[in-house]
């Protein structure tokens, strides 16, 4: 007995320091991010140092007046650093999508990119974009961001009419990815020509080339939205480990809080698909990451995939575009890459244990 | 005044699964709910729950009807365990435990040093104090359904429901685990196939039959061989001669004499 109640008091004790360990642990993300996109910014063709990223900082913040190339500002401040912002956004963002998807979909295979709306997005593009559909008003991006929701309803739609329980959805998404290339391609080579061509690729690979600060507001701001839901609902998506029906014998209100994070979930995926093209992977990959250094508990997944995706996608992107400097490589390549091995892996471990 | 149906019935694509069930468990008993595959057992369990609503008559909570509660304020009172409940998470179970606090939570964390206290205590009730940090696939099936029970004993409930909880589980796991139930001091109601383990463990049966209750009372005096025979289409001989005053069923193989049934 006096064993028991002096574990008890060790276990309070771990709880009363825990708040602090998780604020080390956000401050060190907070860190890490910081100096990931420091030092992407540096790399390149045109040298610059971190000195000169800081004052360059320090000139645009209005913190300072200190005299810096006007080159290496332009090159800093309108190129290498929206871009890097994006990526951290992006990353953050598909990690999230990743997360709420393999959660409630109980599955741990399911990300935005598996689920087909990536092609989904592209076939948006090339219908709204190239043949002009809707009067020009949407545009490549509108396009890609209007593909990729009906993508997603498609999906979602097809799944609970197949009521396949967790696979149902996978095999959703590879009808729908199939569909959704075909329309893209039958497209492509009816109507376009090859410079079209070149940027419908844009899509499917994914790229961060000629990102500018509105980019930056738009996918910031949606995506700290995403973040935001995600959090409060950390312990809803702890209690979808068993299923719906457990969920609600735990007092979760199941359905309103599917249609809440999938509305989400999609409109995330939306918005930074019509912003940076389909980067796959990030969202498959990033929070099976989290969960391997911190548990399975959403309260520790969720910021940490934020943190991780973020800066995963920061130094992909610095890597894809210096490593065949001049040609840049289109970072859903990078992303690819990685991503695909640890895929791999996952599956070789489910077969494992089944 | 506990959970209680009242008169409910309900239509499931198209036919009448429950159809006109009252059920008013003694409070603190152990109830359970007997009858074939398909006699409406899982799906009064589900009404029960609240997960759906019967097409008509009600099912309250102290008098209020569960429609008109919210699904958190139904998990503080009802938990459940239900079939099947399986996941690919790399959960320890200790953490499934805490799944069972998930209603006396508020989003920003709520009473962390009872939330561990009453886990470890559903923990120990169970008896998988020692597997607490042991992950949930490494468990055998046994365990795992005493992993789902202290789960819903986390949740402080004053009514278990448990769907089939010995399924697939041997003789010895199938008695410890009812055993545990019916020591619980709540009302449990439990969906059971074996009628010899009803006959053990709890103090009312109620027979369920294409969705009617056609029987209910002690096991003593529900379990008998017309019954059994009208119910389940079977031959069974019932003796009350082990001095327990539970009955005891046994099965003899062979048609079932129709004729002398209805005699």
């Amino acid at each position: 007995m006096v064993a028991r109640e002096q574990g008890l008091a060790q276990q309070g004790q771990a709880l009363s320091t825990k708040p602090l360990a998780a604020a080390g642990l956000t401050l060190g993300g907070i860190v890490l991010l910081a100096v990931s996109v420091g030092v992407a910014v540096t790399l390149g063709p045109a040298d610059v140092s971190l000195v000169n990223v800081r004052d360059i900082l320090l000139n645009h913040l209005g913190f300072a007046e200190i005299p810096v190339r006007i080159s290496e500002d332009a090159i800093v401040w309108q190129e290498r650093l929206p871009r890097a912002l994006v990526a951290a956004a992006c990353g953050s963002g598909l990690g999230l999508c990743g997360a709420i998807l393999q959660s409630l979909l109980r599955n741990p295979l399911a990300d935005p990119f598996v689920l087909g709306v990536s092609s989904g997005a592209s076939t948006g593009a090339v219908l709204f974009g190239m043949l002009g559909l809707g009067g020009g008003v949407l545009g490549l991006s509108g396009g890609a961001f209007l593909g990729a929701l009906v993508a997603f309803g498609l999906v979602l739609l097809l799944a609970r009419f197949a009521s396949g329980g967790t696979s149902g959805v996978i095999l959703a998404g590879v009808a729908s990815t199939q569909l959704f290339s075909a329309l893209t391609s039958l497209v492509m080579f009816a109507f376009a020509d090859s410079d079209e061509a070149r940027g419908v690729m844009f899509w499917l690979l994914g790229s961060l080339e000629g990102m500018r600060w509105d980019d930056v507001v738009l996918s910031t701001v949606v995506v700290t939205i995403g973040a935001i839901v995600c959090i409060a609902s950390a312990r809803t998506l702890d209690a979808f480990a068993f299923g719906e029906d457990v969920a609600a014998s735990l007092g979760i209100a199941v359905a309103r809080t599917r249609v809440l994070l999938l509305v989400l979930t999609a409109l995330l995926t939306a918005t930074l698909v019509s912003i940076a093209g389909a980067i796959g992977f990030v969202g498959l990959v990033l929070p099976h990451a989290a969960r391997l250094l911190f548990g399975q508990r959403h309260a520790r997944v969720i910021p940490a995939t934020i943190v991780l995706g973020a800066v995963f996608m920061v130094w992909v992107d610095a890597v894809s575009r210096v490593a065949f400097a001049p040609t840049p490589l289109p970072v859903g390549v990078g992303t690819a890459l990685v991503g695909v091995p640890v895929f791999v892996l996952l599956l070789l471990r489910r077969r494992g244990r089944a | 005044m506990t959970l209680q149906t009242r008169d409910v019935s309900w239509r499931r694509g198209g036919t009448l699964v429950l159809d006109g069930v009252t059920l008013r468990p003694e409070p603190g008993s152990t109830i359970g709910l007997l009858g074939p595959n398909g006699s409406g057992k899982s799906s009064l369990l589900r009404l029960l729950q609240g997960i759906a609503r019967p097409d008509a008559g009600t099912v309250a909570l102290d008098g209020i009807d569960l429609a008109r509660l919210r699904r958190r304020e139904i998990a503080r009172a009802v938990a459940s365990v239900t079939q099947h409940a399986d996941t690919d998470v790399d959960i320890v179970v200790r953490d499934v435990v805490r799944l069972g606090r998930t209603p006396h939570r508020s989003a920003l964390g709520g009473e962390l040093a009872r939330d561990e206290r009453v886990v470890a205590e559903a923990l120990e009730h169970v008896g998988l104090t020692a597997k607490a940090g042991h992950l949930w696939h490494t468990l055998s099936g046994g365990e795992r359904q005493r992993a789902h029970i202290a789960r819903a004993l986390a949740q402080e409930p004053r009514e278990l429901l448990l769907d089939e909880p010995t399924n697939h589980l041997d003789i010895r796991h199938q008695l410890e685990l009812l055993e545990l139930v019916a020591a619980l001091p709540l009302t449990a109601i439990v969906a059971l196939h074996d009628l010899n383990l009803a006959a053990m463990f709890c103090d009312t049966v109620v027979v369920l039959q294409q969705g009617r209750v056609v029987a209910a009372g002690p096991p003593a005096d529900v379990l008998t061989a017309e019954l059994i025979a009208e119910v389940y289409g079977v031959r069974a001989r019932v003796s009350h001669d082990d001095g327990s005053g539970r009955p005891t069923v046994t099965f003899q193989p062979g048609p079932l004499d129709r004729a002398s049934l209805h005699s």
